[in-house]
């Protein structure tokens, strides 16, 4: 008797698409996807810092990160981006920029990126300061 | 929506054009180069000098008064200002978003140091309810005792108290760190989002009620365990990050950090639809 043909799927399945991505224990626990873009407790491995951030906690006169122990690299519209929480944002990471395959290297370089943003007068926070600001 | 177009006087920010847009999407696009000159701060704050050093005696001002004068005073490049006679006073320090050393020497009323965003404060006193509420970065130590509400709502930074401290600390907390050298009320971390919270010594009830996600590390005894508030094994990150950041809080020099307890939200209560599920993949 001659097999019978089966037809292959035609669906395919993404990879990390919910419920087939592989799910964390505390995400089996609730029963659904966290959905942060990032790791918020992930703590910062201070032996990745960067140059420019060193200039900056010395600059700012503190001992470590500081506030920037709360950034982390996530992603908005499939690119690379940091969240800014001054402009309620995410800022997206420049294409020339290459990000390493090391979450904490990703972080130093969204962490330099933001203060260079934040700092910079193309800031929206500049034009909303000039408009509103009262003293 | 209001209808800008039709608002007869134009206001300062309408003259600039920042009304004139048609508000219907959520991008932004705004440009800027990563290689710009390096700046260290954010537009309309002062370069200060910490070498420079001035008393400013609050005894005669209300609280209105004495924040003005010390803004007053980074603009002139004072990067070290010392007050003298705060007398427990109301929301003094409150808005500083410059890099700056401010030392009080005393105590402060409610609402001390609320919204700052860059200095360095060190309080030789007391402080009331809701100390540093609100925020964004940089360090506060304080020497003594903290009200209630220590650390509300704070989003970056390091809120350091070396006393005791009451109820509902680090409530609706949102990122930084908050390290308490004594003991901590009730509620302490309650309905917190983000961050970490260092306890040297015991808390009340109900710790961790409600919190959403972030750390609690406790070093003494817990009253009780809030609502989805679990406990969690300690890992060699947490223990080497607990170490670094007592240095920087100058206190616990010889605690024992490997024997606290990590507290962590178990997410029962959290309440997620399909969130972001693929993204992240194409992204990085």
């Amino acid at each position: 008797m001659p097999k019978k043909k089966t037809k292959k799927s035609s669906k395919k399945t993404i990879k990390g698409q919910l419920g087939k991505k592989k799910e964390s224990a505390r995400e089996k626990m609730i029963g659904q996807t966290i959905g942060y873009r990032y790791d918020v407790n992930l703590l910062p491995d201070y032996s990745r810092i960067t140059p420019f951030l060193k200039k900056y906690i010395e600059a700012m006169g503190w001992d470590d990160l500081n506030w920037l122990e709360d950034v982390h690299m996530g992603y908005e519209e499939d690119r690379p981006a940091v969240f800014d929480r001054n402009a309620n944002g995410w800022v997206t990471i420049p294409k020339k920029i290459k990000l390493p395959n090391n979450q904490q290297d990703r972080d130093m370089i969204a962490r330099e990126l933001l203060v260079k943003f934040q700092m910079s007068p193309n800031h929206p926070l500049v034009d909303l300061k000039k408009a509103y600001r009262k003293f | 929506m209001a209808n800008l177009k039709t608002t007869e006087r134009k206001t300062k920010a309408q003259s600039m054009g920042l009304h004139t847009e048609v508000l219907t999407g959520k991008t932004q696009q705004k440009f800027f180069n990563p290689d710009e000159a390096e700046n260290f701060y954010y537009w309309g704050t002062y370069d200060v000098d910490f070498n420079k050093r001035i008393d400013l005696d609050v005894n005669d001002l209300d609280c209105k008064e004495a924040n003005k004068k010390i803004d007053e005073l980074m603009s002139q490049g004072y990067g070290t200002i010392v007050i003298k006679n705060p007398q427990g006073k109301h929301s003094l320090g409150v808005g500083v978003l410059n890099k700056l050393n401010l030392i009080f020497e005393g105590s402060l009323g409610y609402f001390g140091v609320g919204s700052i965003d860059g200095p360095t404060v060190r309080i030789n006193g007391r402080v009331g309810w809701s100390c540093a509420e609100n925020m964004m970065a940089g360090k506060v130590v304080i020497e003594k005792n903290a009200g209630s509400c220590f650390g509300a709502a704070v989003r970056g930074g390091d809120l350091i108290c070396k006393g005791s401290v009451g109820a509902r600390t680090g409530i609706d907390q949102k990122g930084g760190t908050i390290i308490v050298g004594g003991d901590a009320g009730a509620f302490t971390g309650f309905m917190m989002q983000r961050g970490r919270i260092i306890i040297l010594g015991d808390v009340g009830i109900n710790l961790g009620d409600s919190m959403y996600d972030g750390t609690i590390y406790v070093g003494g005894k817990i009253g009780s365990f809030g609502s989805d508030a679990i406990e969690s094994p300690m890992t060699k990150s947490d223990v080497d990050w607990i170490k670094r950041k007592l240095k920087v809080a100058e206190i616990g020099e010889n605690f024992d950090v490997s024997k606290m307890t990590k507290v962590v939200a178990g997410k029962k209560l959290w309440n997620y639809d399909a969130l972001e599920p693929t993204e992240k993949k194409g992204a990085i």
